[in-house]
């Protein structure tokens, strides 16, 4: 048995402390926007819906994304960030879902990242998923449709073929912008794939 | 120096189906996780800097017009990773009810009062020695309608980085001797004794101010620790 402190659930009330946007006069610490003005790379956004396991809409679940910058260079020293390249992406983001279970984040679309033998990971942004019925947080994956890399990812191909597609976010151009659609199912024939990491 | 996050470590956290908490059924995955090595992805983490924080946030006192009511306390303790060396300039920030027991969110109604200058959400960032320390309120204990007569045990909510994406914590702080640990099933989702107990803090007269407010002790052990040479 490790020392660490046991993990507990962020419960229903968490607003007013980790995503207060708008509730009241406190800045927050992260928000879902990670894009800044000097940020290079291409803008896109995401956006789905989170649902339990009676497929209903999960209201009060929050989400934070960590990812790469457009070159594929994360902002944290275990990766040489700090770097005038990518100081004006911080690279992690904080959202929780609304009334209808959506969320969205507007963000720099990753490069492709090293992986764990030399290789090289797709474009991809690591996510976790925290809410009240929830210990512990879990973790997943967005990827990107329109990404060849996909094929030969390290991670992606650990991941069952048939469960695959859960963890690849659809592209489509909106009115000139970029939007994925990444839903998260907790549960269900077509539950989202998790990662023990 | 490189950092490693043995996933061994996650089996002092709460298994994520804990049907004692009546949420869980429904919203834990129930395929398997797919085992993976760490990437670089899982190894980086945010930094956030002392920039972001303003003086005060640290002060749930100090957010409204007037004093909240309730009693003052003071909250420190260190952010450490499993070696036991202190974790530096990691985000810490803290929600909790008032002294009454009610939580300012709209989705609160236990009728007890909304205290109009406590809004309960607070943040520090540590210092070189992992070091952090917040002032605030004391607060109540409140119903929760997961069975009947559920009462949660005083806590405060803490949410903190360490160095990675997976050594991201977010926990509860318990006050020491609460009559309602055996009855809360949130708490007790920790089936290990000594785990269950590292939740819970400590009364430090130490750091009590006289004639002012007493002191309450939570050091917070994160996941991560040195890879060693016998490992490489």
């Amino acid at each position: 048995m490790s020392g660490i402190t046991p993990s507990q659930t962020v419960g229903p009330y968490f607003a007013y402390g980790l995503t207060p946007t708008g509730r009241y006069a406190w800045k927050d610490t992260f928000t879902n926007n990670l894009v800044a003005a000097a940020s290079s790379g291409e803008h896109i956004r995401i956006e789905g819906r989170v649902f339990d396991g009676d497929g209903a809409p999960i209201t009060d679940c929050m989400l934070e994304i960590w990812q790469a910058d457009a070159r594929g260079q994360y902002a944290s020293p275990a990766d040489g960030g700090g770097s005038p390249t990518n100081a004006s992406f911080v690279g992690f983001g904080r959202v929780g879902t609304d009334q209808a279970g959506a969320y969205r984040f507007e963000t720099i679309k990753p490069g492709a990242v090293p992986g764990p033998d030399g290789d090289t990971q797709a474009p991809h942004i690591v996510v976790a998923v925290f809410g009240r019925g929830m210990l512990r947080q879990s973790y997943t994956r967005i990827y990107f449709a329109d990404e060849a890399g996909n094929a030969t990812d390290p991670v992606l191909a650990l991941v069952p073929a048939d469960r695959r597609d859960t963890l690849i976010a659809s592209r489509r151009v909106e009115d000139g912008h970029v939007v994925y659609t990444f839903d998260i199912r907790m549960q269900g024939e077509r539950e989202t794939v998790f990662f023990e990491v | 120096m490189t950092r490693i996050y043995p996933v061994e470590s996650l089996s002092a956290f709460p298994p994520r189906l804990s049907p004692g908490y009546r949420s869980t059924p429904k919203r834990g995955p129930t395929k398997p996780l797919i085992i993976m090595r760490h990437t670089l992805s899982e190894l980086t983490g945010p930094v956030y800097g002392h920039d972001g924080i303003a003086p005060g946030d640290n002060d749930l006192t100090g957010h409204g017009k007037g004093d909240p009511i309730g009693e003052r306390i003071i909250v420190h303790g260190r952010v450490l990773d499993e070696d036991g060396r202190p974790v530096a300039n990691s985000l810490v920030e803290i929600w909790q009810a008032n002294a009454c027991g009610r939580y300012i969110h709209v989705v609160d109604q236990h009728p007890a009062p909304i205290d109009p200058n406590f809004t309960g959400a607070g943040r520090a960032v540590t210092d070189h020695n992992g070091y952090y320390r917040f002032v605030t309120i004391k607060p109540g204990a409140y119903p929760w309608g997961n069975h009947h007569n559920a009462w949660r045990p005083a806590h405060i909510h803490f949410s903190v980085f360490g160095h990675a994406f997976v050594s991201r914590l977010v926990t509860q702080m318990y006050f020491p001797g609460d009559p309602l640990f055996p009855f809360d099933p949130i708490f007790n989702s920790v089936t290990d004794e000594a785990a269950r107990n590292r939740m819970i803090s400590a009364f430090d007269l130490d750091h009590t101010v006289p004639e002012w407010a007493l002191a309450y002790r939570f050091d917070i052990v994160l996941r991560g620790r040195n890879q060693t040479p016998m490992e490489k």
